[in-house]
């Protein structure tokens, strides 16, 4: 029988199916960070256990952790113990770490395919919503609670029910300066922040294999907002170039035979989605979110558009959600005044988002009245930024580079945005007080947060 | 602590709003903790306290005329972050069952894993729900798992509700997924060596 992508991978890691309910399917990496950890590994110790496959979970703070400074203590006690006890916790099970400082210490999600912890084929499952990145490489990775994180440090094995599977479709060449980011908030506004709950996403069609890796880390990272439980690409020469020598790829013939198993998993032509949905890239411009979910998104060149639904309860979230970020359906947010612009994240913390806004901003200044946080998503990225000659033009245009983590996309550490400050983002949620209580945020590509690091108002990075 | 849900009748705290995500069911700077007790004073803090630390009057969890240990919420809940400290929360403060008409993915599953019952509900089941509560906060609803039905007292409607027949039974018998994974070690090592990848 046909099958897709998602299918096979699924298919090869099936344990057993229990009775009348979920799938027992075997994880292949176990990606661990501090904030939703603890409770696991204790759960272990209740029950006197070890974990089962320890060489095959990777534990790196990244939620909590400063962006200035990692060389100290941390400041805040209570973030503080949390990344200890994940240490503590690594060391008494046996667990490999990447601590602060490490030089692969960073966002779990960028770490993971930069060292080649991640590879196409693979079940990949960590303690956080956006370990659908993964997906980019042709993996079958989802986010977990972490009662489930336990599950895997127990057994390596979870329960889960089986999601139905779509399709998406990007046919067509993207226009100047749309990003990656641009065709992820794209696809979300058009299926809603609930549009694809219950099925795991299949993204293909030209602009899908035209990206790089990094763009298709970024697409995939975002597949949760639209409720997808992950997004996938058929590994293709783009993916194999970029595994190829990494520090935990295959090598000599191991990598050849996984090349060749790779190019087998590929969705047969005559296979069937539950969904399957074309988009055209002449539709999408650089854009931005107006609302507090992701859904909520326009074209840069837009206007807030008034609601749609007939029922009362909707209409009264979206008023509610205008009315917390201060605008109005019909309005247009081109030269609305900016406080704070947020370079970083799984989303767009990677290299290729750092050369963007350096190449945009070369030769400009920063606006006096922005502060700009430019968070490098690992150690290597930030490295790299320095080695490439990236951290001169920053710093010429006016720009701090800071040390790597999560940042102001959650504000668990200190750079949180203060309330009613406006912050272009180029993370992954615009949630009610997400960046900091109070704080607004629109989520967007590295261009747009560049063009209005550097006016100060929000500015379509075409015009420029 | 006995975890078990069969039959439940109380009343039940209404939010008729959308979308909620786990960031408003708990704020991500109330993660910091490494132990699972205690979230429930931190549930909705955002919406239940003002900026000033006093309570929000308007709030329905604050409202002294909703009370009972079932939440009613619009479509879309739970979306967002994986956290389970979001249905930590929900259970820590009290509630064994949330009614919507469309949960997240993750979250549903944390509150199947903690003893929470989400109860999916047509569109048109979940608007009378929210007018009855409108009309007589005391409204009562009954959640029947073994019959997988949900009642609206005040009106006498009733809908039926899907769950999975292994996470049924884990529920009416208060067992968690572990407990099943660790009885079958022995597929897994066998599973294992006849599976070896790279």
């Amino acid at each position: 029988m046909a099958r897709t992508l998602f299918d096979k991978i699924w298919d090869a890691h099936t344990v057993n199916t229990v009775d009348g309910g979920p799938t027992q399917l075997y994880i292949d990496r176990h990606y661990c960070h501090e904030v939703t950890s603890p409770q696991a590994f204790d759960g272990l110790r209740r029950r006197g256990l070890k974990v089962y496959r320890p060489e095959r979970t990777i534990c790196s703070p990244d939620h909590n952790i400063p962006t200035l400074h990692q060389d100290k203590p941390i400041n805040d006690p209570v973030s503080r113990k949390q990344v200890e006890t994940l240490y503590c916790n690594a060391d008494e099970f046996g667990l490999t770490l990447f601590g602060l400082g490490h030089p692969k210490n960073g966002i779990i999600h960028v770490i993971g395919p930069e060292t080649g912890l991640t590879l196409p084929g693979y079940t990949i499952v960590c303690g956080d919503s956006h370990t659908s990145t993964h997906g980019a490489f042709g993996a079958v990775a989802f986010g977990i609670g972490t009662s489930e994180v336990e599950m895997v440090l127990a057994t390596q094995c979870i329960l889960q029910p089986k999601p139905k599977t779509m399709r998406i479709n990007i046919e067509g060449r993207l226009g100047k300066d749309v990003t990656a980011k641009d065709v992820a908030l794209y696809i979300i506004a058009r299926m809603s922040t609930s549009g694809a709950t219950g099925y795991f996403v299949e993204y293909a069609g030209e602009v899908i294999r035209n990206m790089s890796m990094e763009e298709r880390l970024t697409v995939c990272n975002l597949s949760i907002e639209m409720g997808a439980r992950g997004g996938m690409i058929a590994p293709d020469d783009t993916t194999f170039a970029y595994v190829k020598g990494r520090e935990y790829a295959p090598k000599g013939e191991a990598w050849d035979n996984a090349v060749k198993y790779w190019k087998s998993l590929a969705t047969d032509d005559d296979a069937v989605f539950d969904k399957e949905v074309t988009f055209n890239a002449d539709d999408i411009e650089p854009r931005i979110t107006y609302g507090t979910n992701p859904g909520m998104g326009i074209g840069i060149s837009e206007a807030i558009p008034q609601y749609g639904g007939d029922d009362e309860v909707g209409r009264a979230s979206y008023e509610k959600s205008l009315e917390y970020m201060g605008f109005k359906a019909g309005q247009h947010l081109e030269g609305t005044p900016v406080d704070y612009v947020f370079l970083g994240s799984c989303t767009n913390g990677r290299i290729e988002d750092f050369r963007a806004f350096a190449d945009f901003v070369k030769g400009r200044k920063k606006a006096p009245s922005v502060t700009a946080w430019l968070v490098p998503g690992s150690r290597a990225v930030f490295e790299q930024i320095k080695s490439e000659g990236i951290g001169r033009v920053l710093a010429n245009a006016g720009f701090e580079l800071r040390e790597p983590g999560c940042s102001a996309c959650l504000a668990m550490n200190d750079d949180k945005v203060p309330s009613g400050a406006l912050c272009i983002s180029t993370s992954n949620r615009n949630f009610e007080g997400r960046q900091g209580p109070g704080a607004r945020t629109i989520l967007a590509g590295p261009l747009v947060a560049a063009a209005a690091a550097v006016t100060g108002v929000i500015t379509d990075p075409r015009k420029i | 602590m006995d975890n078990r849900i069969t039959v439940i009748t109380s009343s039940a705290i209404p939010l008729p709003m959308e979308n909620i995500d786990t960031d408003q069911i708990i704020p991500a700077r109330f993660l910091k903790a490494t132990s699972r007790e205690g979230f429930g004073d931190n549930l909705f803090r955002d919406w239940r306290y003002n900026a000033d630390g006093t309570l929000n009057p308007d709030f329905a969890l604050n409202d002294p005329r909703y009370k009972g240990c079932i939440l009613v919420a619009g479509k879309n809940f739970g979306s967002g972050s994986s956290r389970e400290h979001a249905a930590w929360a929900i259970h820590d403060y009290g509630f064994k069952v949330v009614v919507s008409s469309f949960f997240a993915d993750i979250h549903k599953n944390n509150e199947l894993n903690n003893f929470v019952l989400p109860v999916v509900v047509s569109e048109a089941f979940l608007a009378e729900i929210f007018d009855s509560i409108e009309h007589n906060p005391a409204t009562q609803l009954k959640v029947d798992l073994p019959a997988q039905t949900i009642t609206n007292l005040a009106t006498g409607h009733s809908e039926s509700f899907e769950i999975n027949a292994y996470k049924k039974h884990c529920l009416i018998n208060g067992l968690d997924d572990i407990e099943y994974l660790l009885s079958r070690k022995d597929d897994i090592e066998s599973w294992e060596n006849m599976n070896k990848f790279y």
